[in-house]
């Protein structure tokens, strides 16, 4: 047992066990108790990241620091270590990872996907996990432990990286010669959370991120309630996440838009989340310096890509090459904001990288303070370990690290990791410096020798005359070994030398070519080589480059991608002269008319309109209309479905948004400026909407229209999973589908009763979500295609006193308008979609002039980010098929969905008081020649075709630059990664998995 | 008796809603459209037009306004309506599939990576409702291709009115299809493999293996054969420059590797389909003398960095450059009722509606090799032709009231204008 603990690779051990253990019986030998003390004098002390103490003392017993100051009592019986010019630091504190836990495989039983849990005793759920204990999985790592320890870590903070809730993590120190009583500094050190899925298990909810949100969100209620005693049953999950929550608690995200929902997680569940970030932090700063959280940070910068062949280069996009730009100063945009944060060396391939990324942080402006806190205080306070690490004070644990100089130069080197009072030797300190040029002579011939970088990584060049000759050397523990090559042949003939190091000249043992052995001597003509004057010249040259050079960071857009605004840009007042007004409010296009924004709001429509201080804009010619209103999208998410179930009324789109989609500024282009982000069709009751507006640039709250509140139901094919071979989700028929309704508006109205009767009552979000429907205070978009199902959800509806408010796609609307209308259902469809699967076979082009002619409030709608930005032509097809007037034909895109999403009193028409939403057109947009020339968002010129224009160009001379920067990184040797291009997904109602 | 009428009318109700329209008879007399804008399809329009049409031909194309010409036959007033030649919807998989949701109804897609004698049109379903569906938007001609492989199989050009393949067919085999590898790759993630797109390091191997089938071939077709290949023997017409190989490349390496290997490989006929980066190189496409049949022009940029509106003028781009462009449909089949709109569009980017015409009528029939019958309006070629209200590349505009194809006067009735007829009556009774 021993022996194993000792063999520990390349580092030399110099440890003892700390606690006696004194009731542990012993039978190999005698008790060994080691209460002697070491002293270390005349070191720089970092006390902590201000606090510095030069020719300092430090005490160490038992593995903890009994004294440390400028001039402590020396203690008997101690061993003094002199460290006359090097540097003492706390050692770092790895806050997140996975150490010595290995994450579960995952095991698939099969294509069918499975929904209910397979534990009993425990959540319904099988991705929520709090009772996981990091011990019960965990074995030291001595490998990874090496590789942490040479990288400055002496304690670290590890869990099962595996589940959504993960359970607890625990702290270890990287004792390599300690015993595991030794090394366990906290067992349940903190509470992890992510929104990834555990391997354990197949259950499919959740299948999306909004909802594995969601099902956070009705955990904690969950733990709330049975904390309370109103549970009959056990659910050792709860149990265990309630008895964790007096521990810190660590969410891992994956990017900066999850860093934004765990702070809006926190909120909601009043449980202050320690954010694992994703280190594109930088890309949204305002909102994240706005959650005020803490941050545990990822130095994880991407290498440049290879982009010399052209081709391949031209696969990478702007916003990839801005990530390898303008991410190494992430942590110093963080310390900018004054957020608190701890750095991690997770997301790194290995932790070797971790000073060169950190060194890379710091040329981007992170501070030394800043760093040295972010690796040990902090860490130490977000642990709630103060005292016992991150810092050099009485008390605390003996954890620090010796080095050359100061820890972050380049030139430092790091020579001891001491963890709990035992010294791991990263670089011997006392190895001594032997370069310089020799004369080597061995019996009677006379070799030229120059020994380079003896202290670091020895080189060694022979020469016989002006002949280099084919050398090798080592050096280790005060030997010298050198092998060279005489022959002058393919044949090989080698004399080796050895010799110790400490005499001058060097006198050793030389083996000739034949195998006799004789005396050599090396006398040091110089210390100073030739070889090492060259290559260092250059390196040094290269070095200092590297080192001076202030890198040049692309100025970050709003967002930061291809089309990104340089600043945020603001609301104008614009008057527009001239135009053909389409108001949407009259029958009649309006010539030759001004319309004034102002305050982001329409202000005048009028003749010879002044207004002073305005933008003047010439609409001769031209037309303006309001902006577009797409009904039905799927643009700017992360995912569209949460299938896991066949309901998912508590999911909430905006938890998916994805505000840098490129979709939103391609819609804006085709004049669109409100869309309703629907949730997919996969399950008959889907999630809540995000109706938003699409300020390109702005923030998913300045996005997202909060008060306007929707929710996705599906029928037919999807729902009943027709054309995914899936069969073991209720329903699998229409038939089924309308009980399923049935089923859960009923519990619902008994929900309602229960919550009403002032008896306790679990908190549902599901179910609030549906009583919010039977309330009319959440309106229903139901996808829907043949006349059956679009008749059997109205007489559900008023079953239970409700009215649907829109049938989305409702391709057979033209069967039922009567009854649509009878209802008071408003159609939102497609122009011509059909024949492309069962259910449209009598999908018509009609559709729309027929639910028009008979009184339904209808409108066009894309479900598709292609159509979305040209609705202005579907419209235009109504008149085509069917024959709507023209005037009626707009309002399909415009007025209609407004009404429909009940924000025609903002938005939808062209009226005194809206919102100035309004798009500037090239001419008629009911034309297929019509261009959206401008596009307006509450005053805000979001689209602008001049800009275009000018984009179009700027993003291909962005790249060049940084093209050409990625070039010279290739050419000073650095590290590169083959040219990529990302997936980008382009989603519909039907698309169930999402490509991470 | 009355009971009696009023089945047989319920029986024919029911039977014109499940089948498709009747093929229309042959031209019998000759006909005169007077009056009619008539748009040529080679970049000219006649403002006040008279054509000729007899045994279904276009017998003559006159101006009006400067000519006096006798009416002959029937004659059919089209003042300020306009005419235009049938519009041809190029790669499309129209009569091979029904419904792309249920398996049974799709024939477009064979195993196999070297297809060429695979052949579409022995599949082309003449009765298909959604080949009807084309044709009230003026699409009356279409190109039916086979999907999938390497070499996809053998495209035929059909007209949308027939009673079956054989009566469909205007052109067989007007080629094979080629999908040339992508020098970048999507990563099979369901594989393993990392998501996104990373250099295909076997784009050189598969781009050779393309190299062996064509030297194979020729080889084979070079002689007699005792003993027969069906794939190589279905190569001769391409090698022997009798018929067109589409080649549907996107990327601006493997385009320029196309234009080497039409060289390399001896290829008289080359037609490169889709193109996506033809543009960012159209000087060369137009040098090499290869023509081009675009993706579907509502199609979104392929790169997050691309122009918004870079499929709308590439075509511009491509005709500027002297390329002979035609509109396609990226293999698709009921879409390809709205390639009118597709021309329609490419004005809005800097193209006149005459040029952008060209593009889905004569340009396309140049490509397909049909231009000395169809593609345009003029003496000599086939009346198939349509009269439209508006201009038919115009969603507004597009309105046909009469059709032909060679003459015969087509039906422009559907399962959908049956279904809106029939709902129509409902609500208004």
């Amino acid at each position: 047992m021993l022996k194993k603990l000792f063999l520990s690779g390349s580092f030399l051990l110099c440890g003892f066990l700390l606690q006696a253990q004194d009731y542990f019986p012993k039978n190999d030998g005698v008790i060994t108790e080691n209460n002697n003390y070491t002293v270390f004098k005349n070191a720089t002390l970092h006390l902590n990241p201000s606090e510095t103490v030069e020719n300092g003392m430090l005490v160490v017993q038992q593995g903890k620091i009994t004294a440390v100051g400028k001039s402590v009592s020396m203690p008997d019986h101690a061993v003094v270590i002199d460290l006359q010019g090097k540097h003492i630091y706390p050692s770092f504190i790895e806050t997140y990872s996975d150490f010595g836990i290995e994450k579960p495989k995952r095991k698939s039983n099969g294509r069918s996907p499975q929904y209910q849990p397979t534990r009993e005793g425990y959540y319904w759920n099988d991705h929520i996990r709090p009772e996981t204990n990091a011990l019960d999985d965990f074995k030291y790592d001595n490998k990874t432990a090496e590789a942490m320890l040479k990288a400055g870590f002496g304690t670290v903070q590890t869990h099962k990286a595996d589940g959504i809730a993960r359970g607890t993590g625990m702290i270890i120190a990287l004792n390599e010669q300690g015993t595991a009583a030794d090394r366990l500094l906290n067992v349940k050190s903190a509470q992890f959370f992510s929104f990834e899925k555990s391997n354990l298990s197949d259950q499919s909810y959740p299948t999306s991120i909004m909802g594995a949100t969601a099902l956070i969100r009705q955990v904690f209620v969950d733990a709330n309630w049975y904390k309370e005693g109103n549970e009959p049953t056990r659910d050792l999950s709860l149990e265990a996440l309630n008895n964790n929550m007096n521990m810190p608690q660590i969410f891992k995200g994956d990017g900066v838009y999850d860093d934004l929902r765990i702070a809006s997680l926190s909120k909601e569940t009043d449980v202050p989340f320690i954010i694992v970030g994703g280190g594109d932090e930088y890309l949204r700063m305002n909102e994240v310096k706005e959650t005020g959280a803490s941050y545990i940070l990822p130095l994880n910068f991407p290498d440049a890509y290879d982009v010399e062949d052209p081709f391949q280069a031209s696969y990478v996009s702007l916003s990839q090459m801005l990530e390898w730009n303008q991410s190494p100063a992430n942590p110093a945009k963080l310390q900018e904001a004054g957020l608190t944060f701890a750095l991690t060396a997770n997301g790194l391939k290995s932790p070797d990288k971790f000073m060169e990324m950190l060194q890379k942080a710091m040329k981007y402006g992170l501070t030394e303070e800043q760093a040295l806190a972010s690796l040990t205080t902090i860490p130490a306070q977000l642990l709630r370990q103060e005292g016992k690490i991150g810092s050099l004070k009485n008390g605390a644990w003996a954890n620090f690290l010796v080095t050359s100089g100061p820890i972050f130069d380049k030139e430092t080197v790091l020579y001891e990791n001491w963890v709990q009072g035992n010294k791991n030797i990263i670089k011997d300190a006392d190895v001594k410096d032997i370069d310089g040029m020799y004369t080597l002579n061995i019996s009677g011939t006379s070799y030229s020798m120059e020994i380079s970088k003896s202290t670091e990584k020895p080189s060694v060049t022979i020469k016989q005359g002006d002949t280099k000759l084919g050398s090798k050397i080592t050096y280790d523990d005060g030997w010298l070994n050198v092998t060279f090559n005489t022959s002058k042949t393919k044949e090989k003939q080698y004399i080796r030398i050895i010799a110790q190091t400490d005499k001058k000249p060097l006198i050793g043992k030389a083996i000739l070519e034949d195998g006799t052995e004789s005396q050599f001597t090396a006398t040091r003509t110089s210390s100073t080589t030739e070889n090492k004057n060259d290559e260092n010249d250059d390196e040094d040259e290269d070095e200092d480059d590297k080192d001076t050079e202030i890198p040049t960071v692309m100025p970050l857009t709003y967002p930061d991608v291809a089309y990104g605004f340089d600043s945020q840009p603001k609301a104008e007042t614009i008057l527009f002269q001239n135009a053909t007004v389409w108001t949407g409010e009259d029958d009649e296009a309006l010539e030759d008319t001004d319309v004034l924004i102002k305050n982001g709001k329409i202000s005048a429509i009028g003749q010879n309109l002044s207004a002073s201080g305005a933008r003047v804009i010439d609409a001769t010619d031209k037309y303006l209309t309001a902006g577009i209103i797409d009904e039905h999208s799927h643009i700017a998410a992360f995912d569209i479905n949460e299938s896991g179930q066949n309901s998912s009324a508590e999911v909430r789109m905006k938890d998916a948004v994805d505000p840098d989609d490129i979709d939103i500024y391609r819609d804006l282009a085709g004049g669109v400026t409100t869309i309703q982000l629907l949730h997919g069709s996969a399950n008959p009751i889907g999630g809540q909407s995000a109706v938003m507006k699409l300020k390109w640039g702005s923030s998913i709250d300045d996005m997202v229209m909060d008060d306007v509140k929707f929710i996705k139901f599906a029928l037919g094919e999807n729902v009943k999973q027709s054309n995914w071979g899936s069969f073991n989700r209720f329903p699998q028929t229409r038939m089924g589908v309308q009980q399923m309704y049935t089923d859960y508006f009923q519990r619902a109205k008994e929900y309602e009763a229960r919550k009403k009767s002032g008896k306790p009552y679990r908190k549902d979000y599901e179910m609030e979500t549906l009583v919010d429907i039977l309330n009319g205070e959440r309106f229903v978009t139901s996808h829907s295609y043949v006349q059956s199902e679009i008749n059997m959800l109205m007489k559900v509806a008023e079953d239970f006193g409700f009215r649907i408010n829109t049938f989305t796609h409702i391709l057979e609307g033209y069967k039922v308008a009567d009854k649509m209308k009878e209802h008071g259902v408003a159609g939102s469809t497609f122009s011509d979609w059909w024949a492309y699967k069962y259910e449209v076979n009598d999908a018509i082009p009609y559709n729309a002039a027929i639910m028009w002619s008979e009184g339904v409030l209808t409108g066009i709608n894309s479900d598709d980010a292609e159509m979305s930005r040209r609705l202005n032509q579907e419209a235009a097809k109504t008149m085509k098929y069917g024959g709507v007037p023209e005037m009626e034909a707009w309002k399909f895109v415009t007025l209609n969905p407004a009404k429909m999403l009940h924000i025609d009193d903002r938005v939808g028409s062209i009226k005194k008081g809206k919102d100035a939403d309004v798009v500037l057109w090239s001419t008629n947009p009911m034309s297929v020649s019509a261009v959206a020339e401008k596009t307006l968002i509450e005053g805000v010129v979001y689209f602008d075709i001049e800009r275009d224009r000018q984009l179009q160009k700027e993003v291909k001379q962005k790249k060049n630059e940084l093209i050409t920067m990625m070039l010279a990184a290739k050419n000073k040797g650095l590290k590169t990664q083959p040219a990529k291009k990302e997936e980008k997904q382009r989603m519909q109602c039907e698309t169930l998995e999402t490509i991470k | 008796m009355k009971k009696f009428k009023i089945l047989v009318f319920a029986f024919l109700i029911t039977l014109t809603a499940v089948a498709q329209q009747t093929p229309a008879p042959k031209q019998s007399g000759e006909i005169t459209l007077k009056g009619g804008t008539a748009h040529i399809g080679n970049g000219k329009v006649i403002e006040n037009s008279i054509i000729f049409i007899k045994d279904g031909k276009i017998t003559g194309v006159y101006d009006a306004q400067n000519n006096t010409i006798e009416p002959k036959g029937e004659v059919i007033d089209v003042t300020s309506k306009h005419i235009y030649p049938g519009f041809i919807a190029p790669d499309t998989t129209l009569g091979l599939v029904e419904i792309s949701a249920v398996r049974a109804t799709e024939d477009q897609d064979e195993i196999g990576e070297f297809n060429p004698h695979i052949e579409a049109i022995v599949a082309y379903n003449a009765e298909s409702k959604v080949v009807e569906s084309m044709r009230p938007n003026g699409v009356l001609l279409a190109q039916t291709v086979p999907q999938g492989g390497t070499i996809s199989g053998t495209s035929s050009v059909v007209q949308l009115d027939a009673w079956n393949w054989e009566d469909a067919v205007v052109k067989r085999g007007d080629g094979v299809h080629l999908n040339w590898p992508n020098s970048f790759r999507r990563g099979r993630w369901w594989l393993g493999e990392e998501p996104g797109y990373s250099p295909n390091k076997s784009y050189a191997e598969d781009v050779t293996k393309i190299k062996d089938f064509i030297n194979q071939s020729s080889a084979y077709t070079g002689g007699d054969n005792a003993i027969k290949n069906l794939p190589y023997a279905s190569m001769k017409s391409i090698l022997d420059g009798d018929s067109n190989l589409y080649i549907h490349v996107d990327g601006e390496k493997e385009i320029l590797d196309v234009l080497r290997f039409k060289t390399a490989m001896n290829l008289d006929h080359v037609v490169l389909v889709g193109a996506y980066r033809a543009y960012t190189i159209a000087d060369q496409v137009a040098k090499a003398n290869v023509p081009v049949i675009l993706a579907r022009v509502h199609s979104l940029p392929e790169t997050e960095d691309d122009d918004y509106d870079i499929s709308y003028k590439m075509a511009k781009i491509l005709d500027d450059a002297g390329v002979l462009v035609a509109l396609g449909n990226s293999g698709e089949y009921w879409q390809a009722r709205n390639i009118p709109f597709y021309a329609g569009q490419v004005t809005a980017h800097g193209m006149s509606f005459e040029d952008a015409l060209s593009l889905i009528t004569l340009n396309t029939a140049k490509i397909l090799g049909i231009d000395s019958e169809m593609g345009s309006l003029e003496e000599g070629k086939d009346a198939t032709l349509f009269v439209s209200t508006g201009n038919a590349l115009e969603m507004k505009g597009n309105n046909v009231e009469k059709a032909m194809i060679k003459g015969r006067d087509i039906s422009l009735e559907t399962h959908q204008t049956e279904l809106w007829k029939r709902y129509m009556e409902k609500y208004s009774r």
